[in-house]
């Protein structure tokens, strides 16, 4: 176990490393010049070189990549290109609040409406219920982002009248309410997936079997023995969920006007801005790494019967 | 029971199986009409995708243009038919070289060889897959795509052609490589974890000690078990495809303009920067042409997948 723990840990860095190393390619070898980005198209050779020396640029590939890795574990991810003499870190972090509080109650939705349904689902295996449950998440889990953003602005904005089109003010803003809402619905999907799968095969084992043999009341095999069991495996879904507060409201966040990580990602894309990406993506994938670690020990924690290789 | 007997009728079995479900054959046979709508498309579309109609803008459906036009004449109806096209495209490009290629072909040989190529196969995969998805996507489309372009053009002059940039291939190479991160792993992992099992089998340890060569193995004996497996993934993957490329070209990224793309005509109308209120109010059938057609496809393919999972799954039989 510990030898484990030990491994993981030591492999997280390298893992990280690789990570950076593709993104720092793709940002350096991708289009677009950085002092053009800084100088418009109209600059004189001498202050671009000048440029050029003070950010390192001439110098071999894997030492600016080294550079940039050295400083990004500081929590410095260099200078906007575009917002002039802004570090990126104080760019981000405002912006990556306003993703995490969207998700954060996305997901509250997600887990509130998704965790009964699937229990709902589970229970009434073999009747009609089970598969109306079923088919009418996936109903909803198809719809694309990009409609259910425009419907709920076409019916609750502009038909009913009852919250702004767009905008952002903070989770006790009802302008959070549409778009939340947007993400939490396939992600309620998924948990009724993902809950109903868990528990159809709880139910099916033999401790349950056990419990219902021995005259416990089904109340309570359901809720002690069989729920509480069944949920292990969201909780992983619920650390990747937690992960992903980066990418997953990406589009919510360009339809509803939200200024989150999404939108700016997406802008420094368009202006070739990017340090901005790469700090983005490197702080997702840290993120998620770090989260999967924490996943494994605590499903070790939990579930004793799984063991560690 | 002989094993071997049981694998080769099961291919038969799961397809029979699979028919006695009546809402996965329905979806099948709706993404099929979808398919051949885009395969079609030259045919069935009744103008061109650029033709466009500058008297007759933003107008609502009636007999010339069932689905009405958009703010630059083009016919809806006819856009969406070519759209279609573009992710007929975009996921047959994808199964063939994400999962079909580069899954199938590294999980049977990871999951044959083990040791160091397995290690190597495996944790590139994990790399791949501690990346935000939707992100890396995104920073792969757009710095990839000049340096594509420059290749092609490279390729053009020294054979003196032309034709390839203007036809648009570009971009379906760009999405292409794009997504191939998002769905080789997955069904690596299965292929993989499938040939752990089959290698230790009765059957293919005699081939072994009955002198049969090593493609021959993986091809002759343990291909074969693992296709049903290899479907349900490739199923649940083709969804994902479909969507990641709506996405691309909703952000600008993936099929450029004129060329159609479903995510391009929604960004067409939503504006891309927010919804644009006065063509929701006005036009709502110009977003759900788009919309409607992608929500169908999705949901098919998740009860085709949820259909196989079904059957494949050795509990529930």
């Amino acid at each position: 176990m510990i030898k484990y723990i030990f491994r993981r840990i030591l492999w997280m860095p390298l893992l990280l490393l690789m990570v950076s190393l593709i993104v720092f390619g793709l940002g350096t070898y991708g289009p677009g010049d950085p002092v053009e980005v800084q100088l418009g198209n109209n600059y004189d050779e001498k202050t671009a070189q000048r440029i050029r020396d003070k950010m390192g640029l001439n110098d071999p590939f894997v030492f600016q990549w080294i550079r940039y890795v050295k400083n990004a574990v500081r929590g410095d991810f260099g200078e906007s290109y575009v917002f002039k003499n802004r570090p990126v870190i104080s760019l981000l972090l405002p912006k990556l609040l306003v993703s995490a509080q969207l998700n954060l109650i996305a997901f509250l939705i997600a887990i509130s409406i998704g965790t009964p349904l699937g229990f709902y689902a589970a229970v009434h295996y073999g009747s009609a219920k089970d598969p109306g449950v079923v088919i009418s998440t996936l109903f909803f889990y198809a719809m694309p982002v990009f409609f259910t953003a425009p419907l709920m602005i076409l019916i609750f904005a502009l038909k009913l009248d009852l919250v702004p089109t767009s905008g952002w003010g903070g989770v006790f803003d009802k302008r959070i309410i549409l778009p939340a809402i947007t993400v939490g619905i396939p992600g309620s999907a998924v948990f009724v997936r993902l809950v109903r799968a868990s528990m159809l095969e709880v139910l099916d084992s033999d401790y349950v079997k056990l419990a219902r043999a021995k005259g416990v009341s089904e109340i309570m095999v359901l809720w002690k023995h069989a729920f509480r069991n069944a949920m292990l495996p969201v909780i992983t879904i619920i650390g990747f969920t937690l992960a992903g507060l980066f990418g997953g409201s990406l589009i919510v966040e360009i339809i509803f006007g939200i200024p989150g990580v999404g939108r700016i990602s997406l802008d420094s894309v368009y202006s070739r801005d990017y340090p901005i990406i790469m700090a983005v993506v490197l702080i997702g994938s840290t993120a998620l790494v770090i989260a999967n670690l924490i996943i494994d020990f605590i499903y070790t924690l939990v579930d004793p019967r799984i063991e560690m290789q | 029971m002989n094993k071997y007997e049981k694998n080769v009728s099961s291919f038969r079995l799961f397809f029979n199986q699979l028919s006695r479900k009546k809402l996965a054959s329905l979806s099948i046979i709706i993404l099929m009409l979808v398919y051949l709508t885009g395969i079609f498309a030259p045919l069935l579309a009744p103008y061109d995708y650029t033709e466009t109609n500058l008297l007759k803008t933003q107008a609502g459906p009636d007999f010339e243009n069932w689905l009405g036009t958009d703010r630059l004449g083009r016919d809806i109806l006819s856009r969406v038919i070519w759209g279609i096209q573009t992710t007929v495209i975009v996921t047959i490009t994808g199964l063939l070289t994400g999962s079909l290629f580069l899954g199938l072909f590294l999980g049977l040989l990871a999951g044959y060889y083990r040791k160091l190529f397995d290690f190597i196969v495996m944790r590139s995969g994990e790399l791949v897959s501690s990346f935000p998805d939707i992100l890396l996507i995104i920073l792969l489309a757009a710095t990839l795509r000049p340096r594509i372009t420059q290749f092609i053009y490279n390729i053009e002059e020294k054979f003196n052609f032309s034709g390839i940039i203007s036809s648009g291939v570009v971009d379906y190479i760009v999405i292409g490589v794009a997504l191939l991160p998002l769905s080789w792993f997955g069904t690596m992992r299965l292929i993989r974890a499938q040939v752990f099992q089959i290698r230790e089998v009765d059957y293919v340890l005699s081939a072994k000690t009955s002198g049969a060569s090593t493609m021959r193995i993986i091809f002759k004996h343990v291909l074969p078990n693992v296709i049903s497996p290899l479907i349900v993934t490739s199923t649940f993957g083709l969804g994902a495809v479909a969507l990641s490329e709506v996405m691309l070209s909703f952000f600008g990224l993936g099929v450029q303009p004129p060329r159609p793309s479903l995510g391009a005509m929604i960004a067409d109308v939503t504006g891309r920067g927010g919804a644009s209120v006065s063509v929701l109010t006005n036009h709502p059938e110009q977003l759900l042409a788009p919309i409607i057609v992608i929500w169908i496809m999705i949901f098919c393919w998740n009860i085709i997948g949820d259909g196989l999972t079904d059957i494949l799954n050795p509990r529930r039989n």
